[in-house]
């Protein structure tokens, strides 16, 4: 079932959308660019379909969304904490098959692991709704068909752009929005099926893989930036920060910001204790959690190959390269 | 409205004990009651927050031991009885009491390690009907290094006690060595029975184990505490993981058999 909606019959339904929800969607900033000559895709506030843009992948996902950068999680006036007012206006983002797929990840880990609710990750969540969009073609480095998330299902509407029309699949709630336009019967969803990249999750890994000197290539190459962790969809880790006003010595704010198990300092501890000092253990780290560790707690991979981390990295390291690299070890050593 | 798991509730200091030139232990009001081995957050507004140990407890207080090694510390080892500051907890798997329950135990702790273990120690020299017999192993630095003076000469009377300090030192009398020298004279007689917590700095732990495990203690048969970088303690934030393990859920406390599989 479909409405096939033109993109100014869209936009109508956009404003009625935007009565009770604002649009958040990627967006396209000149001159913005990994190079200072290419634009910039990033997440922002839309008021119509043309700010849209879906042609391109954004360079950050949609994960700053619902987990923003750096987020405020206490006011101190002298000696009290003061939680943020705030009441998140009701969203609807629009993001892609492996964003929403990588959705699902946050909420297993910020909703679910352990006995608490993060109560700041959940109260953006339950405002935000997703809007879906297929994928017209594959990006470069995209490889989602191979981690199974170029599908998915859960969403609060899915788009098919399709030249002058757009096939629109609305879940009931959001139907309403669309009165007035036909719904269609035959027509069904349609994912990319295709990435130039197809990466073999290798089965079998394990601890044993720790000391293998495969890793050692990448302590030669990465300069542990934590790009790949910041432009990941999945990637949650965060540090506490307190800070005073340096105008009032008295105010300050408690803040968690993003992390990277890349970058120094991820793991110091007092009495200058630290893990994973080379960076072929970081890289380790963050690739078993990604296609092993992860799962292993709660039975789907993290990755969703959206390809960004190599979209991104200065080094031009590869994890889906990565990945088929291991693969290759994993059935010599065994 | 969703319950705020970071907000932390105010604790009045009611005394502070220093306990070396560097350690000091800080007794709070507070309704928390935590089991052995667990440890709360604790903050002080625009400073910061840390994961610290509870080193003693009974209903109405808690007691933190608290040694000053950097920002937050610092701080907090200028406050005064009767200031505030904040906690959140209590966190992660303490010690499994009931496992020990008419069994031999040692416990072999070295520097701050003992501030975990402190409050079984404790409970055990209140109830020292529970274990079967009681030895503790306990290292520091320096005879200066040396935590909770009081309670080690009070343990002395119902426990077996061994300490040592690392090397010889002017008007030091006692035990000279590393821990892992006096593990043999720890373990004794029937070695394969007994149960064994071992707490303090990573290579410690590591060597300790090795030695008791030598002397014929069953791998199944020893607990050690971790420590990791922690900045939520509620395993959101990351940084505690090893492997598909949140140190500050499933532990501090682990099994050897389980800490053994958890390379960083
Ligand atoms: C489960 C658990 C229980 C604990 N129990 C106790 C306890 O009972 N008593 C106790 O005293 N401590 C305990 N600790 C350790 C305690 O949490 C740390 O000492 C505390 O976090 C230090 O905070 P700080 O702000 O004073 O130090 P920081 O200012 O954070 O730094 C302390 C030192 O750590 C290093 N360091 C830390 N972060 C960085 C960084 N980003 N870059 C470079 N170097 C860095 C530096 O060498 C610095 O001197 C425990 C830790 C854990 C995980
Ligand atoms: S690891 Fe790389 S490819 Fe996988 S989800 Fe993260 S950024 Fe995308
Ligand atoms: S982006 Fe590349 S260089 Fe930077 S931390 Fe990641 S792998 Fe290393
Ligand atoms: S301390 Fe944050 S996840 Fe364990």
């Amino acid at each position: 079932m479909a409405y096939i909606l033109t993109h100014a019959e869209f936009d109508t339904v956009l404003q009625r959308l935007k009565q009770d929800y604002i649009l958040i969607g990627p967006v396209r900033k000149k001159n913005k660019g990994k190079f200072s000559d290419a634009d910039l895709i990033t997440y922002g506030q839309i008021e119509s379909l043309s700010d849209l843009e879906t042609n391109g992948k954004s360079q950050f996902s949609a994960k700053e969304t619902i987990f923003p950068p750096s987020q405020t999680l206490f006011y101190f006036t002298e000696d009290e904490y003061r939680e943020p007012k705030f009441e998140p206006q009701k969203r609807i983002v629009f993001l892609r098959a492996c964003d929403f797929n990588a959705i699902k990840r946050l909420d297993l880990l910020f909703l679910e692991n352990g006995q608490f609710v993060d109560a700041y990750y959940k109260r953006l969540r339950e405002k935000t709704h997703f809007f879906v969009f297929g994928c017209e073609k594959s990006y470069e480095n995209c490889f989602c068909v191979s981690t199974g998330t170029n599908q998915c299902e859960g969403y609060d509407a899915f788009l098919n752009f399709k030249g002058e029309k757009i096939n629109l699949f609305p879940s009931e709630p959001f139907k309403r929005y669309f009165a007035g336009y036909e719904e269609n019967e035959d027509i069904l969803p349609q994912f990319i099926e295709r990435n130039h990249i197809q990466v073999d999750i290798p089965e079998g890994l394990s601890t044993k893989i720790y000391d293998h000197p495969y890793w050692d290539q990448y302590g030669k190459r990465c300069i542990g930036c934590g790009r790949c962790n910041f432009s990941c969809p999945t990637c949650t880790c965060f540090t506490m920060q307190d800070i005073f006003y340096r105008d009032n010595k008295n105010a300050g704010e408690r803040r968690r910001v993003w992390a990277s198990c890349q970058v120094d300092g991820f793991t110091d501890m007092a009495g200058g204790h630290s893990y994973r000092k080379q960076q072929g253990e970081r890289m380790r780290f963050k690739v078993m959690h990604k296609i092993h560790d992860f799962a292993k707690r709660f039975n789907m991979h993290m990755c969703v190959g959206c390809g960004r981390c190599d979209d991104v990295c200065p080094e031009y390291i590869s994890f889906s390269q990565c990945i088929s690299g291991l693969k290759g070890v994993v059935a010599h050593d065994n | 409205m969703i319950t705020n798991p970071y907000l932390p509730q105010p604790a009045e200091i009611i005394s502070i004990t220093k306990e070396t030139t560097t350690d000091y232990t800080f007794r709070l009001k507070t309704d928390i009651q935590p089991d052995f081995g667990q440890f709360v957050e604790v903050s002080i507004p625009k400073v910061g927050e840390a994961p610290i140990s509870v080193s003693n407890a009974q209903p109405g207080w808690i007691e933190l031991t608290i040694r000053r090694v950097g920002h937050l510390t610092n701080e907090l080892h200028e406050l005064k009885p009767g200031d505030l500051l904040f906690i959140r907890g209590p966190y992660g798997k303490g010690f499994p009491k009931e496992q020990y329950r008419d069994k031999s135990l040692i416990i072999a702790a070295g520097g701050t390690g003992l501030a975990p273990v402190r409050n079984l120690i404790n409970y055990y020299y209140q109830h020292p009907g529970e274990v079967r017999q009681l030895s503790l192993l306990m290292g520091f630095k320096t005879p200066e290094d040396i935590l909770f003076k009081e309670d080690i000469e009070k343990w002395r009377s119902k426990f077996q006690v061994l300490l040592t300090v690392d090397k010889e030192s002017p008007g030091w009398s006692g035990h000279v060595g590393l821990i892992t020298n006096f593990v043999k004279d720890a373990v004794g007689e029937n070695s394969s029975a007994s149960r064994v917590i071992i707490v303090g700095p990573p290579l410690m732990m590591k060597f300790t184990s090795q030695e008791f495990i030598k002397y014929n203690i069953p791998e199944e048969n020893i607990w050690l505490s971790f420590e990791r970088k922690m900045c939520c303690g509620i395993g959101k934030c990351g940084h505690c993981r090893i492997n598909d393990t949140y140190v500050c859920l499933e532990g501090p406390v682990f099994p050897y058999i389980t800490a053994k599989n958890l390379l960083d």
